[in-house]
């Protein structure tokens, strides 16, 4: 266990002045239960008609049903499920897929990173990371950064993988209900339901932005996506966050 | 019809497609996150680099989406995208209004269009 936890005596630090209500006596279940309750709340919502975006676009691409509902819950990460479609609608073979899906996976590591520290805890064991691991994505990325540092340490991860469960849960059902309706509602609208995911994102990028780095990678991200899509297309998810990452590092660094 | 395989083989293609090419990236992630001091620079770095990642990834998804959605113009995208941002900022920084908003001015846009 980390060795530089709490010097104190029996109580940890002290609680987060905007800690929720029902965290004070709270235990492991009744965190994980909250970690849960986020499948009711607006993030949650956004993934699910996500997922039906998702489960229509397969649909149409001659996907199997229950292939379809198995990558929500495997790969857990609508960007690589839609490229991944993608690639086969178009014909492409199982490696050329499976490129353009690593492709896009390399994004988790930098997250995942970021959410790790998130997690320690007195108790937190092992096998917990691994599992914890695999509900990293975009959504679970930012409600993490909006949702633990208000907890207790020793909450953290138990809420973090009721919220991860609930979150894929969500995905599977929307993608469930948009395999299901995609022959019957216009395709329009399985268009709209696609287009919250950036949106949403953007907003949460917004959201969770503090400190002038975070508006800088943002911005650069913005601009160089782009040109790094049309000057390098595979590589520039990669190739943006590395530069605009790094460019937003060095000049939204807190003077010392 | 996709190269994917049919029934059962087509299963143990994606899930060996997920447990070698997609989740060794988030294992990755543990093993390299897990001491990570959270006031290092290193993490600021990281931060920064995931954050410019997913600006990217948005834009990538608004500019140059996949599917039905990539054959509406790219200016009733950016439009319904302004639109949502907009009504995002005036409702105080609130995520329903904004996306929802930004559907529905993606439709909107569609149908006047088309």
């Amino acid at each position: 266990m980390p060795p530089a936890a709490t010097p104190g005596q029996d109580a940890g630090p002290p609680p987060h002045p905007d800690a929720p209500a029902w965290t004070s006596g709270a235990g492991e279940m009744t965190a994980y239960a909250q970690g849960c309750s986020v499948a009711v709340e607006i993030p949650a919502l956004i993934l699910a008609a996500t997922g039906a975006g998702f489960g229509a676009l397969a649909h149409d691409a001659g996907i199997q049903f229950g292939h379809t509902a198995f990558m929500s819950v495997i790969l857990f990460a609508t960007p690589a499920q839609v490229v991944l479609i993608d690639q086969l609608a178009r014909g492409s073979s199982i490696w050329g897929g499976t490129f353009a899906v690593m492709l896009t996976a390399i994004r988790l590591l930098p997250m995942t990173v970021t959410v790790m520290p998130l997690l320690r805890g007195p108790a937190t064991v092992r096998w917990q990371y691994a599992l914890a691991s695999h509900f990293v994505a975009i959504t679970a990325w930012t409600e993490a950064y909006r949702r633990l540092p208000k907890l207790p340490e020793q909450l953290r991860m138990p809420y973090f993988l009721g919220l991860g469960s609930a979150l894929v849960m969500c995905l599977l059902m929307g993608t469930v209900l948009g395999y299901l309706i995609a022959g019957l509602v216009p395709p329009l609208l399985t268009s709209a339901l696609l287009f919250m995911t950036p949106m949403y994102f953007t907003m949460s990028l917004v959201l969770n932005a503090r400190q002038s780095m975070d508006w800088w990678a943002l911005g650069a991200g913005a601009v160089l996506g782009p040109i790094m899509f049309i000057a390098a297309p595979g590589f520039d998810l990669l190739l943006t966050g590395l530069i605009g990452g790094t460019i937003a590092f060095l000049a939204g660094r807190p003077r010392t | 019809m996709t190269n994917l395989p049919d029934g059962l083989w087509g299963y143990l293609v994606l899930l060996g497609m997920a447990l070698v090419f997609h989740e060794p990236w988030r294992w990755l992630g543990v093993v390299l996150g897990r001491d990570l001091d959270i006031e290092s620079p290193l993490f600021s770095w990281v931060r920064a680099v995931a954050t410019a990642l997913v600006a990217a990834l948005v834009m990538r998804l608004t500019l140059f989406p996949a599917g039905a959605l990539g054959k509406l113009p790219p200016g009733v995208r950016v439009g319904a995208f302004a639109v949502g941002l907009a009504v995002f900022f005036l409702a105080g920084r609130k995520l329903a209004p904004g996306v929802i908003a930004g559907a529905f001015a993606l439709i909107a846009g569609a149908l006047a269009v088309a």
